[in-house]
């Protein structure tokens, strides 16, 4: 590793980060849009289904409230979740992870929303629309939760940032080194001293401080507006979304190793872009969706990231609270600037004259 | 100038899917000398110089820089200028200059790089926006930028107008004062007769012909020729005295020497100002060795 080489390759891809000014005005303003869009929209118009947690999950309970679960699972966007306890509901009901929180059992059933949710708000409305016929007030219970709430748009925030790092990541690592790979530029370098590692390692670092410096500005932009809620401390968060971005990153120069058609990197990349996105809890939890698909998210390193951000954020998890998740995204940094150094291939395969 | 090999290639093969691209491919270079290779699209020229300059691995064949194989110290003694390079986006030229300088050990002075290509007078513009000439003379400054012992120039003046491709000689002529090796490519005979000392012409992925372009001319084209419009013959061609051959609308007569040639014509009452005397050059050798042209590789 030679530093002025990689000093060279690093300080001229953030020169062209930088001039670029449509790409960097883009990757500052499409978070910021999302967030501050949802935010003052309130919708929650992305949520299709809306998620009642359950409790006690005993078969009594469960016969002696038969009429009323019947009468949500019917309801259509609503899925039933069990949960064990009151105290384990109310701690997915705080994460965002189900949307109200229903004791089976006796009338009145207590029952306990967040209060700035928007599901929340339409699970509240399903529930007392299960118990049509009846009166409303003898029916159900509603109750404060104790302790702090997170927001909903705290939530969205971690998930949306972490979101757009994903993007810039792929994006911005894998397009950009396809189309020198394409153009030639990247034969040029080759001819150079300069070592294949020096290069994705300068990409990556670059593309790191640039993911960096954007979350910062739409991290401020968007607490000017709505105040966010962190209860852990920034070094961690920003510890957690720096590991993430560097996973990410490292994906991104996995995908780029090899091609040099523009329109097979961008299926690649919406391929690999559009499911971690659905399935890291963006803008969902996965609570209640199939085992399967709980597993399958976890290959994913968005997942990881959002997770630790959000422990940081909503339950004020230190470093080693959020260290398995730290320790994943490392691994998976590793194993995939190892996979992309080793396929990496400067050059088209061409015949020429 | 000395003339020990600095370069040489050895039975040099390149198959891509069962096609020979360069086959048997095998020549020196001298220190201090410039080669070209000479031939049409596809004959296998840009493939041979990438293989040199390690862009690509040969199927099989050698390679020996300064008698040994090429090591990994090889990078920092070649310069190269591609055919087809795309520059880092949105840096300037002086950047780009400074970027490439930082990944060698021992790069050019920027001032004696700036000047020794012409770069002066559009340092600050944005690369991606400057002329093809422009370019061309950046492109070069790369490939010299490292103090290169080699220098490989594919195809430099492509595209360029004459005034830009006289320019561009200019500073290979100036490397060349350097006592630098070249190794380039060319389409036009003109470049590879003004710059190069020797001359390998390549067909079908062959060396079909090598030497200097005075010999390959003596050796493959004896005699000049003389053009004539056929509207402004008066006589039968069965009664011309000399060899000639049908080109489109022109005559082109063999005469043994051109005096004779150009008394004969004016005997018949042609006025002078209608003949032109054509000198062989390399695009006649490469005519003369596969019956087509070598600009665009037609038949004739």
């Amino acid at each position: 590793m030679h530093f002025k080489r990689f000093w060279a390759i690093f300080t001229a891809r953030n020169k062209e980060f930088i001039r670029d000014r449509s790409g960097f005005g883009w990757n500052l303003l499409f978070p910021f849009m999302i967030i501050v869009g949802i935010g003052l929209i309130f919708s929650g118009k992305t949520l299709v289904q809306y998620k009642i947690g359950v409790f006690p999950a005993s078969p009594s309970a469960a016969s002696a409230t038969g009429s009323l679960a019947k009468n949500l699972s019917r309801k259509p966007y609503v899925r039933l979740i069990e949960v064990d306890s009151l105290e384990t509901g109310l701690q997915k009901l705080k994460r965002h992870r189900i949307d109200l929180l229903l004791r089976l059992g006796k009338p009145p059933y207590p029952y306990w929303v967040s209060e700035d949710s928007p599901n929340g708000y339409v699970a509240e409305q399903i529930l007392r629309s299960a118990l049509s016929g009846q009166t409303v007030s003898g029916k159900v219970d509603r109750r404060k939760i104790q302790g702090l709430t997170m927001r909903y748009i705290d939530w969205l925030l971690s998930g949306v940032l972490a979101m757009n790092m994903m993007f810039s990541a792929l994006w911005g690592v894998g397009y950009v080194v396809v189309r020198y790979r394409k153009l030639g530029a990247l034969k040029r370098l080759m001819t150079t001293p300069l070592s294949a590692f020096e290069y994705l390692s300068a990409q990556m670092v670059s593309r790191v401080s640039v993911l960096a410096f954007s979350t910062v500005i739409v991290w401020i932009g968007c607490d000017l507006i709505f105040d966010f809620h962190v209860v852990g401390h920034y070094l961690d968060l920003a510890l957690a979304f720096f590991t993430g971005g560097l996973s990410l990153t490292a994906l991104g120069l996995l995908l780029a190793s090899r091609g040099t058609s523009e329109e097979l990197t961008t299926g690649i990349l919406n391929f690999i872009s559009w499911p971690m996105m659905f399935l890291s809890e963006v803008w969902f939890s996965l609570e209640g969706a199939p085992g399967w698909i709980q597993s399958l998210a976890k290959i994913f390193p968005l997942t990881h990231m959002i997770k630790a951000a959000r422990a940081v954020m909503q339950d004020g998890a230190g470093i080693r609270d959020i260290m398995p998740e730290l320790a994943i995204l490392s691994a998976f940094s590793l194993i995939f600037l190892s996979l992309a150094a080793a396929l990496f291939s400067w050059n088209k395969s061409v015949v020429s004259g | 100038m000395t003339t020990s090999p600095l370069l040489a290639v050895n039975n040099l093969v390149k198959i891509y899917d069962s096609f020979k691209v360069v086959d048997g491919v095998s020549f020196t270079v001298p220190e201090g000398t410039c080669l070209g290779l000479l031939g049409p699209n596809g004959a296998g020229k840009t493939t041979t110089i990438e293989i040199i300059e390690g862009v690509s691995k040969p199927t099989s064949g050698d390679i020996f820089y300064r008698r040994k194989p090429r090591g990994s110290e090889f990078n920092e003694k070649i310069g190269i200028q591609f055919q087809d390079t795309a520059l880092l986006s949105y840096l300037s030229v002086r950047e780009t200059l400074e970027t490439f300088r930082a990944l060698y050990r021992q790069p050019l002075p920027m001032d004696e790089l700036i000047a020794l290509c012409h770069l002066e007078s559009f340092l600050p513009q944005i690369n991606d926006k400057i002329s093809g000439g422009q370019k061309q003379r950046l492109l070069l400054a790369l490939a010299f930028i490292n103090q290169p012992d080699l220098i490989f120039l594919d195809e430099p003046s492509t595209g360029l107008d004459p005034h830009a491709r006289r320019d561009l000689w200019q500073i290979v002529e100036s490397i060349k004062d350097r006592g630098k090796t070249l190794v380039l490519t060319a389409h036009y005979m003109e470049e590879a007769q003004t710059l190069c000392d020797d001359i390998v012409i390549m067909d079908h992925g062959r060396v079909i012909a090598h030497g200097p372009s005075e010999q390959l001319i003596a050796r493959h084209c004896q005699g000049q020729r003389i053009l004539v419009p056929k509207t402004r013959l008066t006589r039968p061609l069965k009664n011309f005295p000399f060899p000639f051959t049908e080109r489109g609308a022109q005559i082109e007569i063999h005469p043994q020497d051109l005096l004779s040639g150009i008394e004969f014509l004016v005997a018949q009452g042609l006025d002078l100002r209608d003949i032109s005397v054509h000198a062989p050059n390399l695009e006649d050798v490469f005519i003369h060795l596969t019956g087509r042209k070598l600009r665009n590789g037609n038949a004739l």
